[in-house]
């Protein structure tokens, strides 16, 4: 039982789902359920075989691939990839669960791209081979493109795109990177094993330049001010589902990326940017939590809610302390699930109200209180009140801000943890300023009763898990903490 | 050796054909059975063909395990051109047994080219892949465009051929021999302004035949005005056999001098990425496009003639291979087309989802994106440059160019997928049978096999 098999399951049952005829459009739907729920188990036996340290076979694997190129069909499974692994199949069952009686258009092909997708995303996370790392990177892009382009805005098609070759630069520009380090590598190999050894061999001027091919790919995909100009467009144009998709589950491949492909191999490059990369992120946060302020559109302002979200997440990473790398562990997979929560509120909102814009929203606590429970417990949760999923992660993260290694200044750290501080109390204000708009004052809407306002099953068990699960490791982090740190 | 006699008698038996023949599908099929004939001869000569070098002709030509492969893989991709187009080219005029006759004539030329030793053999190779499409480029008569493009055409190969010519005299008269191998021993010390300006006449010769910036101005006359019938063939088959000849003569006879060289050629390619991707974002044709395309291309192939390792070798086998693939898939699809702009494709996914993926997976080849053969392609021509020094700063530029490459490649995609449309896309007579749509399929696969397991081209 590996999770290769998740990988080979998902794209199997995708292509199949391309050639379910027309007519039958829910088999498609449940299939897509079907293998996420599957990967749950799978993700979550593979969470306890890495916590209880045992079983190596599952955890590394190798196959023969390319000999003669030095890449090898390599994994490795660490703490921090179950988790992520975990997050991407939790995460598609609560996107499938949001969608069902829905009225997707072709949803054959929706569902096909959604789990072609799901295939991609396991791959990055754990890939152990710089080339296979290129091949799955690349690859998850590839249907969230269709995702995005196919359904969606009017604007959709010429925004994926600007999204698509965005995000493809960076990558080959990454792809120079790793084709660099390949050469100098001794045997000249992929595997991880042999780019970890190169920190000794590349001098000081090439680690630096390397650094900075890499991080761009992974700052576009992330993203991080100022490379961030695809994602408000991107998300407000693609339709909920896939937006979930890209905000909770892709963005961590950026910020897994930084963690096992780039501070390890290149880490004095590392630490000489990291106050620069930290100043980058925390004016991302500050500059986006403003922005979100100012949001008259809900998905724009949840979009830039989540560009300050990654970026604390990304100045903890380059803090160069266990706690802080731990705590951005912690918080990539409680922002995963609360941020669906949101997006599963937000499908909900846009569709009753008809309307993406908040001045026209109102009232719909009254219409259907269980909605405001939901929104205020999932808003609390993104605001990282205690209790809630997201303090464990923001707490941890910003003790490692604060004690930064490897920062210029003397004042820098106590500088950076107060504006991403900032940035939590702006949030505090877009967030609950939204509940305000959205679900209390008066009903504008006057179509709106008590019977059309109501819940589906499935988006009230998705909101349900999303709840329970932010209040659980609210109360209990520890198992979460005890995963990442492996 | 089989191989250039086979393609040469069945050339002419194609020929004769068109006088015992009269109709059409009798042509078409016999031409379809020259190309498995010619397919199972160069499977053949893989078989039998060992490791070491063997000469023919008094050390003429020089055949080994790598001339004998990249003969097999263009047969192949010869074969796949005669089935997917055999339709379309007897409906180009009434001469249809003279087309494939010259076409098998062209690949005569091809065949020398990739295994000559001697720079007489370059010279002919040339001419004998050149004339025969100087007459295909003109075959629509009744159109000013294919008049032009045949007439543009022959102009430039003639005046390039002149200038290979003079660079051949040159050489001989700096290094006293026209046998390729023997050429390199004799470049010991400094070498004379003669070998020096020689080298640099066969660059400009075989950079016009190559459609390298900037002697690529031909290039996209002659593709957009040719008929679509044979542009695949002048645009994939013949150029990877022009850049087969340009890696054999510069690493085999001038890699000591590569000093001198190599700057020029990092200009070229330089010049050719730009060039060939800027424009082709700009044109309104999809036929244009591919043209200026192809341009680009041949900017990534000459990669290979920089470095100068085995590494070259490999990545020409596969970028040909999965760039001849590439080229059949979309112009196959493209001749089906009533229009040839790129709101011309808007929709097909919906009423032809076969070609359209079949054209999808084409275009991510040509584009660089991973688990199709381009990108192996594409990797082993920058990983061969960066291991033999080339500056890093020429590598990022060429993946920006591949970056903007993905933005004109995907405007059909966008067409096709994303688009609708209320009329059918393609032509109402056009022959999407089911024999073309499996091998369009076939096509497809293999490019995805490319994609998986790239030895299997690389292996030899």
């Amino acid at each position: 039982m590996s999770i290769i098999y998740l990988i080979i399951l998902a794209i199997a049952v995708g292509i199949f789902t391309f050639a379910i005829h027309k007519s039958n459009t829910s088999l498609a739907a449940w299939l897509a359920l079907a293998v996420s729920t599957v990967g749950v188990g799978i993700t979550a036996l593979l969470c306890r075989i890495v916590v209880r340290g045992n079983d190596g076979d599952v955890l590394d694997q190798r196959f023969d691939w390319l000999p003669d190129l030095g890449a090898s069909f390599a994994t490795h499974v660490n703490g921090m990839s179950a988790a992520l692994c975990l997050l991407a199949s939790i995460c598609f069952v609560l996107i499938i669960l949001s969608t069902i009686n829905k009225n997707i258009e072709k949803p054959n092909s929706f569902y096909g791209l959604l789990l072609l997708s799901f295939a991609g995303l396991i791959g990055v996370f754990i890939a152990w081979d710089a080339m296979l790392f290129y091949i799955f990177w690349e690859l998850a892009l590839i249907p969230v493109y269709f995702l995005c382009s196919m359904w969606g805005g009017e604007n959709r098609i010429k925004v994926s795109f600007k999204f698509f070759i965005y995000t493809f630069v960076g990558s080959l520009l990454m792809l120079i990177g790793l084709i660099y380090m390949y050469n100098k590598t001794p045997n000249h190999s992929f595997s991880y094993a042999a780019f970890a050894q190169l920190k000794d061999v590349l001098t000081a001027a090439e680690q630096q330049g390397l650094f900075w091919m890499l991080f761009i790919a992974f700052a576009i995909k992330m993203p991080i001010f100022p490379l961030h100009t695809w994602q408000p467009a991107t998300y407000s144009q693609s339709i909920t589902p896939v937006t979930m998709v890209l905000s909770a589950i892709m963005v961590k491949m950026g910020l897994f990326a930084v963690v096992r492909w780039l501070n390890p191999i290149l880490p004095e490059a590392g630490h000489t940017f990291s106050t620069v990369i930290m100043a980058l992120c925390v004016i991302g946060i500050v500059y986006a939590s403003l922005l979100a302020m100012v949001q008259s559109n809900i998905k724009k302002l949840v979009a830039y809610s989540s560009i300050a979200h990654i970026g604390l997440m990304c100045a903890a990473l380059f803090s160069f302390n266990d706690i802080g790398i731990i705590g951005a562990g912690v918080q990539m997979f409680s922002h995963g699930i609360n941020i669906i929560g949101m997006w599963i509120l937000v499908y909900f909102i846009e569709t009753k109200f008809k309307t993406k814009d908040m001045n026209q929203m109102g009232g719909m606590a009254a219409l259907n209180p269980t909605f405001a429970i939901f929104l205020v417990v999932i808003t609390l949760a993104n605001v990282a009140l205690p209790l809630t999923n997201g303090f464990i992660g923001e707490f941890m993260m910003f003790n490692g801000i604060f004690n930064a290694k490897y920062l210029n200044g003397n004042t820098y750290n106590v500088l950076f943890t107060v504006l991403a501080g900032l940035g939590i109390i702006l949030g505090a204000v877009y967030s609950l300023g939204m509940v305000q708009k959205v679900a209390f004052g008066d009903v504008k809407d006057n179509s709106l009763t008590k019977e059309n306002t109501k819940f589906t099953n499935f988006e009230f068990v998705a909101l349900c898990i999303v709840t329970i699960l932010v209040i659980i490791f609210g109360f209990y982090p520890q198992p979460i903490i005890d995963l990442v740190k492996i | 050796m089989n191989i250039i006699i086979a393609s040469a008698l069945l050339g002419v038996v194609l020929m004769l054909s068109g006088v015992f023949l009269n109709h059409a599908k009798g042509k078409r099929t016999l031409a379809i059975f020259a190309s498995i004939i010619l397919m199972v001869v160069a499977v053949v000569d893989v078989m039998q063909n060992t490791n070491n070098t063997i000469l023919h002709f008094n050390g003429l030509m020089a055949t080994n395990s790598f001339t004998a492969k990249l003969n097999a893989v263009i047969a192949f991709c010869s074969m796949l051109y005669i089935f997917l187009f055999s339709n379309e080219i007897s409906k180009v005029g009434l001469n249809d047994a003279e087309y494939f006759a010259l076409i098998f004539f062209a690949l005569t030329g091809v065949f020398i080219l990739t295994s000559y030793q001697n720079m007489f053999m370059l010279f002919l190779g040339i001419e004998i892949l050149s004339i025969p499409q100087y007459i295909l480029a003109g075959s629509d008569k009744r159109n000013v465009k294919s008049n032009e493009a045949s007439l543009k055409y022959f102009l430039m190969g003639a005046f390039s051929t002149g200038f290979l010519l003079m660079g051949i005299t040159l050489i001989y008269g700096a290094t006293g021999t026209f046998d390729v191998s023997k050429m390199a021993l004799m470049g010991s010390g400094e070498p004379s302004t003669i070998a020096l300006l020689g080298i640099l006449f066969l660059i400009v010769a075989l950079g016009f035949k190559a459609s390298a910036a900037p002697f690529h101005v031909w290039t996209p006359d002659v593709y957009d005005g040719s008929p679509t019938a044979f542009t695949p063939f002048m645009a994939s088959i013949a150029k990877v056999a022009i850049f087969a000849a340009f890696i054999h003569l510069f690493h085999a006879s001038f890699a000591g001098l590569a000093g001198r060289w190599h700057i020029i050629i990092i200009a070229i390619i330089v010049l050719t990425l730009l060039i060939g991707n800027v424009t082709a974002v700009y044109q309104q044709s999809v036929k244009r496009m591919l043209a200026y395309s192809s341009i680009a291309q041949a900017g990534f192939l000459l990669f290979a003639v920089y470095s100068l390792n085995e590494i070259s070798q490999k990545g020409i086998l596969l970028y040909g291979a999965s760039y001849m693939l590439a080229t059949m898939s979309i112009f196959a699809v493209l001749i089906k087309m009533k229009d040839y702009t790129f709101d011309g494709f808007n929709g097909l996914a919906k009423k032809q989802p076969v070609i359209a993926f079949a054209a999808a997976i084409a275009l991510f080849s040509l584009a660089g994106i991973p688990l199709t053969g381009g990108f192996f392609g594409k990797y082993y021509m920058l990983n061969g440059a960066m291991q033999n020094g080339m500056p890093i700063w020429v590598l990022i530029f060429a993946v920006l160019m591949a970056a903007i490459s993905v933005y004109y490649y995907f405007k059909v995609i966008q067409a096709m997928y994303f688009k609708t449309s209320i009329q059918d896309a393609t032509e109402p007579d056009a022959v999407i049978d089911v024999p073309f749509k499996v091998m369009l399929i076939i096509n497809t696969a293999l490019l995805i096999l490319l994609g998986i397991y790239p030895t299997i081209v690389t292996i030899f």
